[in-house]
């Protein structure tokens, strides 16, 4: 075999590469959708090798759901400040002051759907017209049909049934005063991908992701970390647990797994062996069989 | 997991309606253990809760709600399966008439189309159809897979017959390597698994030629191509001189000290550094996203083109392209519409219908010149400003446009040069 093919990571890599070096090219006000977890914290590093020498030009925008681990914020600010990008904060505890949004109530109360509100008001307030997220096809059904360019109308919704072919190389990233794009570089990346990078590259990610010992609570098939927002419910016990997180998200209905893998290699040996995709320990996407892509349509990542 | 030197396939499939392309999809996951146990219980809520028996397979690939309610497909949905060998991605697309631009899309950076027949009914207008398609994208392998083998006793004269219709047909298209293999989605037979009941079958099962077709050489790695995205400044100490034009190489391979051509200024250089990330490189080839330095400073933005001196493309203003219409909206005649090729962007007009292409009988109409949705054409493009031509059969990343309605900004069209 000839020396000039890549391997499929180093492919990967050169396709994201190209996809944020697009969005910069093509929008004005572009930013990176933040959440602290192992794929925005990819694409951060992934736009860091994008634009080397120079700086990352995008900015970091959380969309702060209130209701985080407290490892995800330290390691959100520390990144920041490492690299020196701007951080860009939405709150959700704002939109729920201001009335923009009421809280959940009951038991699976979540105030990952508020985000989506939230989210939508800083695109606008801060006149963002390309929000680069960590969103990739593998993780659930409606989004395996996203585009790298995926165009918003001016209600910040997507249209599934109406989205711009996308052929070869060539992203139309063009739009009307009020709409936006969402722009996926790591489309084509599993979670085993991501995880084999994160490895190959020894990338820092939140030490949420190593197995650690933790209070936890036994809920809808997962264990529930103990915070200040979690209410007990008759019958629940707080047990100490050897656990990790897959994904980290509002911390009241983010599950961790029980686990010895307190290494990147051990989360990759770890992972291959696992049958079950991320997604499946938040809660909310149980909801409905429906539910990411209704969510979807209204604007959330 | 030792995964360092396997490739990336991308293929799509295309199939008519009851062909079996979502079995066939799910049972390439399902035996490759690419379904995950909640996806594998969620679908077997919904088999049960449609009365089927059992797991019905084909669900794992159908999408949206209105697809599920609905039980048709109707966009671009991609899949994702790695194996010992290979990672792979699907474009899986639908094969109904109105469907073509997704057939299109879906193939366009495919290294392997699989066309399923039904073996019951052998070649039909669709599969002539699909196969011109992935022709006129210049998919490099053809993979044609002829299913429900089972329905027709496993006997070999029935494959027989189809691959020679198949020949009958094809013999008219620009194909480079077509492979046949028989199949039973349905039982897993010769997908990924050799087939008992198909002792004739000398070939290998559906996986195992997806994970061995040579697709190194699927790139162009002679005419070195390198569009610029974007430029890099770092206004920072120890970069205070840094240019760097970054950018993915399309085709071809670059070394430090190359004589390189920036198009279409004209002027001349060598290349004084590569950059993969942080890391400095000697040399760089398609398809690597790499940011470059020149020796001498020449005014250079996005959408210039980085050539070898000695390979250069031709400049004109006028080319004809095989055109696909991808919008709702016919094409206007003599409109302005803004052309996209690699990072370049300008006005342009169709000039002139020159044929359109029953993509059935694959003939040609000369009287015709309404480009309506799904029509494809050769048709005479003009430009604003000197385009840099290279023809699509040489090179897919520098060969291929789209062109974009400003009045609505979406893409209608897309093409081919000829
Ligand atoms: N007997 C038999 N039936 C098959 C085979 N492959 C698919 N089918 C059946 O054909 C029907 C259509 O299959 P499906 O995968 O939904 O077709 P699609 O419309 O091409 O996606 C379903 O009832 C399948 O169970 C096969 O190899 N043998």
């Amino acid at each position: 075999m000839s020396k000039y093919f890549l391997n499929y990571l180093d492919e990967l890599e050169s396709e994201a590469i190209f996809v944020l070096r697009e969005v910069w090219a093509q929008f004005e006000n572009p930013v990176i959708l933040f959440s602290g977890g192992k794929d925005s914290i990819l694409v951060t590093h992934l736009a860091h090798k994008a634009f080397y020498p120079a700086r990352v030009p995008f900015p970091l925008l959380h969309i702060d759901t209130g209701h985080n681990f407290p490892e995800t914020i330290e390691f959100r600010d520390r990144l920041a400040s490492e690299k020196g990008l701007q951080l860009l904060v939405g709150s959700v505890q704002q939109s729920i002051d201001t009335g923009r949004v009421a809280e959940e109530r009951g038991k699976n109360a979540t105030r990952n759907i508020l985000q989506t509100t939230t989210l939508l008001d800083t695109i606008e307030a801060q006149k963002i017209d390309c929000a680069i997220g960590g969103g990739r096809r593998d993780e659930e059904k409606a989004r395996a049909k996203e585009r790298f360019f995926s165009h918003r109308d001016d209600f910040g919704q997507w249209d599934p049934k109406n989205q711009r072919p996308e052929l070869w190389n060539l992203f139309n990233g063009k739009q009307f005063e009020g709409e936006h794009f969402r722009a996926f570089p790591i489309s084509n990346w599993t979670e085993m991908d991501v995880w084999n990078y994160l490895l190959r590259e020894q990338i820092d990610i939140p030490s949420l992701y190593f197995a650690h010992e933790r209070q936890v609570v036994w809920r809808n098939d997962s264990w529930i970390p103990v915070s200040d927002h979690l209410k007990l419910e008759p019958g629940e016990a707080i047990e100490i647990k050897k656990i990790r997180f897959r994904t980290l998200g509002d911390i009241t209905i983010t599950g961790g797994i029980e686990s010895d893998a307190d290494t990147l290699e051990k989360i990759v040996t770890e992972v291959a062996a696992m049958r079950q995709t991320e997604r499946g320990n938040r809660t909310d996407d149980k909801r409905s069989e429906s539910a990411m892509e209704d969510r979807k349509r209204e604007g959330y990542f | 997991m030792e995964l360092n030197n396997n490739q990336l396939l991308r293929f799509t499939t295309a199939g008519s309606v009851d062909d079996g392309k979502s079995t066939l999809i799910g049972r390439l996951l399902y035996d490759s253990k690419s379904i995950f146990e909640d996806q594998l219980a969620s679908i077997e809520a919904t088999s049960k809760r449609k009365g089927h028996e059992g797991v019905d397979l084909a669900l794992f690939t159908d999408g949206l709600r209105d697809e599920r309610e609905q039980g048709i497909t109707i966009d671009v949905a991609y899949r994702y399966f790695t194996t010992p060998k290979r990672k792979f991605i699907i474009a899986d697309t639908p094969g109904h008439i109105q469907y073509t631009r997704n057939m299109v899309t879906g193939a366009s950076t495919a290294n392997a189309a699989i066309i399923l027949i039904d073996a019951r009914h052998g070649v039909i207008e669709q599969t002539k159809r699909h196969a011109f398609i992935a022709s006129l994208l210049q998919i490099p392998h053809m993979i044609v897979c002829i299913n429900k083998m089972d329905l027709v006793d496993h006997q070999e004269a029935v494959f027989n017959d189809i691959v020679s219709q198949f020949e009958v047909f094809s013999s008219k298209l620009d194909v480079q390597d077509v492979r046949f293999i028989p199949i039973s989605a349905l039982n897993g037979d010769n997908v990924v698994n050799r087939s008992e009941q198909m002792n004739w079958y000398q070939g290998s099962p559906l996986l195992h030629t997806l994970e061995t077709l040579h697709i190194s050489s699927d790139t162009n790695k002679i005419d070195a191509r390198f569009a610029v995205q974007t430029v890099l400044r770092p206004q920072r100490e120890g970069f205070l001189d840094y240019r760097g034009y970054a950018g993915r190489i399309a085709s071809g391979i670059y070394r430090v000290g190359d004589a390189v051509t920036v198009l279409p200024s004209g002027f001349t250089s060598k290349i004084a550094s590569i950059n993969s990330g942080e890391e400095e490189v000697s040399e760089a080839f398609a398809p690597m996203s790499v940011s470059m330095t020149l020796e001498d400073d020449i005014d250079i933005s996005r959408g210039d083109m980085i050539v070898k001196t000695n390979n250069q493309p031709e400049m004109h203003q006028e080319f004809d392209v095989m055109l696909c219409w991808l919008n709702d909206q016919p094409a206007r005649p003599r409109a302005k519409y803004s052309l996209m090729q690699t990072t370049n962007e300008q006005k342009a007009m169709i000039k002139e219908v020159v044929y359109q292409i029953d993509i059935n009988t694959y003939a040609r109409n000369t009287e015709n010149k309404n480009l309506t949705m799904n029509a494809i054409a050769r048709v005479t493009i003009k430009t604003t400003r000197p385009f840099m031509l290279d023809s699509y059969r040489d090179n897919r990343m520098t060969g291929s446009i789209i062109l974009i309605d400003e009045t609505t900004n979406e893409t209608v069209a897309a093409g081919m040069v000829v």
